[in-house]
């Protein structure tokens, strides 16, 4: 079984540490991974921006790329969902290259819950935590139960973390509101965006959280830009780095 | 007109901390209580997916049902209007007005009506229009549009209320107790309805099978509305068919819990024909709505039967406020049908969103809105709506990124350069990421740079 790493673009700039754990987390379990290094963005901020029709040439390489893997793995919900729904407006319904691409991507956690089956992760994390369960990985990928449905509550990231050693996993009082990055969002609705951005912070602060954890490190470098600036006391992981056994 | 600004008006709503932080609780509230009561239902999931092929199937059918309701009402003496627009609706509801030689009309909460600016369509032509649904009451003394489908004024506090009552009733300034002011309201409207020739009222469902309508209301004004004065006149849009009276039993259990949490609606009244020696009408107004019918990617909009769960469960709307869509229906569904019906006028609207799915989800009636928000936003691009700052931008983006030796160029630079600049030129007023929120910390090597030299240790 090979498969092929697919580091989201600004991760592999900004995050090398985050990136370093998913490439860990893959290798203890005896893998065959593999980083295609002639890769870059999947498309999901332009297209979110309204110019979807820009990043044609992204999808096809990112096809092209990624389509000889067994299984395409990633740090990040939001990428995986770009892939999975938004490149099928370019490809034929029945493009082999395609469907094949579309129905081996994996989110990080999702692939180590679902097809890996873990159920012992050797680490340790002795710290009272905060699970931000970013939208496009919650209810796109259905990384866990969106609490507006009427359907029995799993969530995996919960799962995983909870084969951590010594962590404590904080109630929020909203389980799963939206942090307000959005892509763009976050610029051509900078108030209403850090707005929301702090009340997810502060959820955190009341519920006695040290770190905030995700799946997805762009909500999460929104959230951490806004600790920064204000002090606040928290810190914010990826939530491979804790699995991975990276942070202490 | 000036092209709508959502960001604008949402950063002035944003702005009164307090204020904003209070409607955004208030509405959170509503949404919880939609939660337990949804949950309340084993078979909610179910309900939600009857609902959704119930309204599918009727719109693909909708001349059929139309017809049918038509005869069945006229079959039961009430006479029915079809109106093609806004103006259309506005003359026919004029003229039955006017041969009753009617001057003061009771209102029941109608976005229609609402949509079609009635009120000072009428008021213009002098007669009296007083809106008896107490928050309608409240903005229609403001002065000010709904800022909600099911609660339009939620914008207010109850202190608002009580100065706008001061003012308008005589009640005491600084009594905002909530039940002082409804009883100040309730026989203000006791008098309004007493005095009225004529109810017009919206329609949350016509059935087409009976011929009727049914009218849901928490204040039991409608029926005060349409049983007092002799006259009733109901509005509709051509999408409030449904089928059989049986499937009415499904959006009843999913319309009240789905907007407040109630297990049904105070009120659910069934109108099938006029009150003794009375006359009944309805209208029936297209107004743009067939348009949706011939779009794949939008038409499960009409399927809307206006809760209001989707509002209450957006974090945008609900720190932004009702008035920052600048439409009669705000929040996901409204940014759908205004940018649907005139794009270049609500071009902010679809991006008044951070697509976080919460409005699908929540939707009894499984609309598609966080995915026609994201079509939307291509469409605008393809009807070329979108700004030229924004389109280059992002085509130089793909530009770079098609070229993976040019990206990782310039991610180098800026990893080297960035520390080395000074905070005040980092943080200029061009750096709106940077305004409230600092930059990350910038890594000295990329995953990429680190992968290749084989200096990660995965052991
Ligand atoms: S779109 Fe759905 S959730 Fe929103 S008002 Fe209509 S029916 Fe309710």
């Amino acid at each position: 079984m090979k498969i092929g790493l697919f580091i989201p673009c600004f991760m592999n700039e900004l995050y090398p540490k985050s990136c370093i754990a998913t490439l860990k987390l893959l290798k203890s379990l005896n893998l065959d991974v593999e980083y295609p290094e002639e890769q870059t963005c999947c498309g999901q901020p332009m297209a979110n921006a309204g110019c979807a029709k820009d990043i044609k040439t992204l999808a096809y390489k990112f096809v092209s790329t990624f389509s000889k893997y067994d299984y395409i793995v990633a740090p990040s919900g939001s990428c995986v969902t770009m892939v999975k729904e938004h490149y099928k407006d370019f490809f034929h319904e029945d493009d082999e290259e395609y469907n094949k691409t579309k129905t081996s991507i994996y989110e990080i956690c999702e692939f180590l819950h679902d097809i890996m089956k873990i159920t012992k992760l050797d680490v340790k994390f002795p710290y009272k935590v905060g699970l931000h369960n970013s939208c496009h990985g919650h209810r796109a990928l259905k990384l866990g139960t969106a609490s507006e449905l009427n359907i029995p509550y799993n969530n995996k990231l919960r799962n995983l973390l909870n084969l951590v050693e010594g962590i404590e996993i904080v109630d929020l009082k909203r389980e799963d509101e939206c942090c307000g990055f959005g892509g763009t969002f976050c610029v051509t609705q900078e108030d209403v965006s850090v707005a929301m951005g702090k009340d997810r912070i502060n959820d955190h602060l009341d519920s006695y959280a040290q770190f905030i954890t995700g799946a997805d490190m762009s909500c999460l470098m929104h959230l951490e830009g806004i600790i920064n600036r204000d002090k606040s006391p928290l810190k914010v992981v990826h939530i491979t780095e804790i699995l991975a056994g990276e942070v202490q | 007109m000036s092209i709508h600004n959502h960001p604008k008006k949402a950063k002035e709503f944003v702005s009164n901390d307090e204020r904003m932080h209070w409607h955004d609780k208030a509405l959170w509230f509503v949404r919880e209580k939609r939660d337990k009561a949804s949950k309340s239902i084993p078979e909610w999931e179910k309900l939600r997916e009857y609902a959704q092929q119930i309204k599918t199937h009727t719109m693909a059918n909708l001349d059929k049902y139309l017809l049918e309701f038509e005869e069945n009402a006229t079959k039961r003496g009430i006479k029915v209007h079809f109106a093609k627009d806004a103006k259309e609706h506005n003359e026919i509801v004029y003229n039955i007005l006017k041969e009753h030689q009617v001057k003061k009309v009771v209102k029941s909460k109608s976005m229609l009506t609402e949509e079609c600016h009635l009120n000072p369509f009428l008021e213009k032509k002098g007669i009296e229009v007083v809106d008896t649904d107490l928050g309608e009451r409240i903005v229609q003394f403001r002065k000010e549009p709904p800022s909600h489908i099911v609660l339009p004024a939620i914008h207010l506090k109850k202190e608002d209320v009580a100065k706008t009552f001061h003012k308008e009733l005589g009640t005491d300034e600084n009594n905002s107790d909530p039940t002082y002011l409804t009883r100040a309201a309730r026989e203000h409207l006791r008098g309004k309805f007493l005095e009225a020739d004529a109810g017009i009222t919206g329609v949350n469902f016509a059935i087409a099978n009976t011929g009727g309508v049914v009218v849901c209301t928490n204040e039991g004004n409608a029926d005060m509305g349409s049983s007092l004065p002799k006259l009733h006149i109901a509005c509709m849009g051509i999408e409030k068919i449904i089928p059989r009276l049986q499937d009415l039993s499904i959006f009843t259990r999913l319309l009240a819990r789905s907007a407040t949490g109630q297990p049904i609606t105070t009120y659910t009244s069934h109108y099938h024909g006029a009150i003794e020696n009375g006359e009944m009408h309805i209208v029936i107004v297209d107004n743009n709505r067939a348009n949706f019918l011939s779009s794949n990617k939008y038409k499960k909009a009409l399927n809307c039967i206006r809760c209001g769960a989707c509002m209450n469960t957006c974090p945008v709307y609900r720190r932004s406020g009702g008035h920052s869509y600048d439409y009669v229906i705000p929040g996901p569904i409204g940014s759908s049908l205004a940018t649907f019906r005139d794009p270049k006028l609500h071009k902010t609207l679809s991006f008044a969103c951070s697509l976080c799915g919460s409005c699908s989800n929540v939707c009894p009636v499984k609309i598609d809105l966080d995915s026609q928000l994201y079509n939307h936003r291509q469409d605008l691009y393809e009807k070329n709506i979108i700004s030229t700052k924004k389109r280059v931008v992002m085509k130089l983006s793909v530009w770079v990124l098609n070229s993976p030796i040019l990206f990782s160029i310039l991610g180098k630079i800026t990893r080297k350069i960035v520390p080395l600049i000074p905070k005040k030129i980092i943080y200029n007023r061009f750096n709106i990421w940077g305004k409230q929120r600092d930059i990350p910390n910038m890594p000295t090597k990329s995953f990429k740079e680190l992968y290749k030299e084989g200096s990660i240790d995965v052991k």
